[in-house]
């Protein structure tokens, strides 16, 4: 069972190496076949509309009139644009709310698995301690642990605090990350160990050595772990759904599947809102598209 | 103790007098252990894992032995919800279910394999514009993006439909048919994933050297020949991790269909999946023991299927 770990940590390497390879040889050699490459196009190109048409259109239904919307032959440009969706959303649903929720619950999961995982990362990989190899395979081991067999007794645990339908809820499980201290683990074992040699025989303690030496060098990782932090964080669904019954106290993706047949009837509003419930994280992948993908074919997440 | 804080040489707080007996034999460089340190290091991060997974873990397989009165408080019922479930039917509807929604996001590998290896053709233009396109679905908000599709799918008005109409075909209701839903479903399921294995997959094509590639051309190889008998086979360790990791989070379909289908349309309880079935019985029933053992089944069975492929793995993956 532990064979699915370690293929991820051998992707891991496989995928920086291929990045770093990327990067290296920016300019790959010219066609073989002399750029006669048209029909790759065609069919690239034919894959790619239908992966984007949804996108497409959910914009088109964003900026129509509901009777353009329902009317059995679709309108491809609605003539008039309908602003006027956007600002409902506002009006007619907790959107500021949610995105708020959103927001601070993305923010605050990252920075704590941030400090968090690359602390014990660290560690797990350069400090010894009794018990080290026991620790760590129990802490991976919940990696094999799909998520519903711990959902209830999580559930149990945020009742008791008292956190229901609050951000702490929301947040809490979410600070601690198996994955992400498996990939900064990953991430401080490839690096060389002269450097932090050299600060300990400078007289450096563990913590000197982690903050000054290593954990600059291990900067690309932790954009790794903050870029499926922020992904996982804004779109999940199930746990917020269970913990939070407010509209209000929702972040956007259990306020978009949990609202009522009236709200849902409105389609073009329906449009304008997930359209901007999606927004932040697709704007921020299209920037970094790069790092994103590299990052995300690296930690092999799912 | 508090004399012992003063001192700075904190490694002398599990590394005892250097004289143990096979102190000598080592290369006594460094001591056998950083002393707290690692335990500031990982402190913070065993009592959240420890509290909010490891606990859970353990107290959802007891719990799978209990039943929960109205006001809370389990009692010992032994395996009366494991009896209980393996006589519901809504188990192997469900588990049905969620078979024919993996099965039918796999079928997406063999079309990343293609699309992949014609995305990685050395020189091609626009390769980072189709990535971009490809990956999108991927990191779109599921719950968001399932809203488009449920209006996309609608049997009167969906552009679905319209399509289909274009090539004589008239489109059934496909949110609300039992049959057609759960096929709805997995379709964004697989265009959602498939920007995913592609990458995983051109990640893994990078790593074949093209040297082989000049050989092939030499010894004059049809490009179709390239593909099957030097792609595909160097490919298989890429293939295998995405069948594996595609397999097991398909089994855990949960947001899709929930926010596809809706929480109250009536074809749920034939399109539901395991997960789902979960949810019911667990928050929308309270039934907390009963979701425990539907919990403990969906982890064993995904242990099995991940075992089983490691097994067959190497018969067919190249090392």
């Amino acid at each position: 069972m532990t064979g699915i770990i370690e293929a991820r940590g051998s992707k891991v390497a496989a995928a920086t190496r291929a990045a770093s390879r990327s990067r290296t040889q920016t300019t790959t050699r010219p066609g073989r076949r002399g750029g006669s490459h048209w029909w790759i196009h065609v069919v690239l190109g034919i894959g790619g509309f239908v992966m984007a048409f949804p996108f497409l259109w959910q914009i088109v239904m964003a900026l129509s009139t509901n009777a353009q919307v329902t009317s059995p032959t679709p309108t491809f440009w609605p003539g008039e644009l309908q602003w006027s969706n956007f600002a409902r959303v506002f009006e007619r649903l907790p959107f500021l709310d949610q995105l708020a929720t959103s927001i601070w619950v993305t923010l605050i999961r990252t920075l704590a698995q941030i400090v968090l995982c690359t602390l014990a990362g660290y560690a797990f990989a350069r400090l010894r301690f009794r018990g080290r190899a026991v620790i760590l395979g129990i802490v991976l081991s919940i990696l094999l642990v799909p998520s519903q067999v711990y959902l209830i007794s999580q559930y149990q645990i945020v009742q008791g605090l008292g956190w229901l339908d609050s951000l702490a809820g929301i947040v809490a499980p979410g600070l601690f990350s198996a994955f992400g201290t498996f990939l900064m683990r990953t991430a401080f074992l490839n690096m060389p160990a002269e450097l932090e040699e050299a600060a300990r025989m400078d007289g450096a303690n563990p913590f000197q050595t982690f903050w000054r030496i290593m954990l600059p060098l291990a900067r690309p990782s932790i954009s790794v772990l903050a870029i499926t932090t922020v992904l996982w964080s804004w779109n999940e669904l199930l746990w917020p759904l269970v913990v939070s019954t407010r509209a209000e106290d929702m972040p956007l993706a259990a306020g978009l599947a949990t609202l009522s047949s009236d709200r849902t009837i409105d389609y073009p509003l329906l449009m304008a809102a997930s359209l901007m419930a999606m927004a932040p994280v697709l704007i921020l992948f299209i920037v970094l598209q790069r790092r994103v993908i590299d990052g995300l074919a690296s930690s092999g997440l799912k | 103790m508090t004399i012992n804080t003063q001192q700075p040489d904190a490694t002398q707080v599990s590394a005892p007098p250097d004289t143990s007996p096979d102190g000598p034999s080592r290369p006594s460089r460094a001591p056998r252990t950083d002393g707290i340190w690692p335990w500031l290091f990982v402190l913070p991060l065993l009592i959240g894992v420890g509290t909010f997974f490891i606990w859970p873990i353990l107290q959802t397989f007891w719990y799978s032995f209990t039943s929960w009165g109205v006001f809370g408080g389990a009692t010992f019922t032994g395996l009366a919800n494991y009896g209980r479930l393996l006589t519901d039917p809504q188990l192997y509807q469900s588990l049905v279910n969620t078979i024919v929604y993996t099965v039918i996001v796999l079928l997406g590998i063999p079309i990343a394999v293609w699309l992949a290896s014609l995305l990685n053709t050395p020189g091609l233009r626009f390769a980072q514009f189709y990535r971009v396109l490809f990956f999108l679905p991927y990191v779109a908000m599921p719950a968001a993006i399932a809203l488009v599709w449920r209006i996309m799918y609608n049997g009167d008005f969906g552009i679905v439909n319209w399509f289909l109409g274009l090539v004589g075909i008239d489109g059934p209701y496909w949110i609300s048919t039992p049959g057609f839903a759960l096929v709805a479903v997995s379709l964004v399921g697989l265009w959602s994933s498939l920007g995913f294995s592609m990458i995983i997959l051109g990640a893994g094509l990078k790593d074949i050297p093209p040297e082989l590639y000049e050989a092939a051309e030499l010894d004059g190889a049809s490009r179709w020949r390239q593909f099957h008998a030097l792609t595909v086979p160097l490919l298989t360790p890429s293939i295998f991790f995405v069948l594996v990791v595609t397999t097991i989070s398909s089994f855990q379909l949960f947001d899709l269909l929930y926010a596809i289908l809706g929480s109250t349309n009536p074809v749920i309880p034939k399109t539901m999946s395991l997960v789902f079935y979960f949810y019911n019985a667990g928050f929308i029933d309270n039934d907390k023991g009963f979701a425990a053992a539907i919990a403990m089944v969906i982890f064993v069975l995904i242990g099995i299927i991940t075992v089983v492929q490691f097994r067959v793995q190497r018969k067919w993956v190249q090392s």
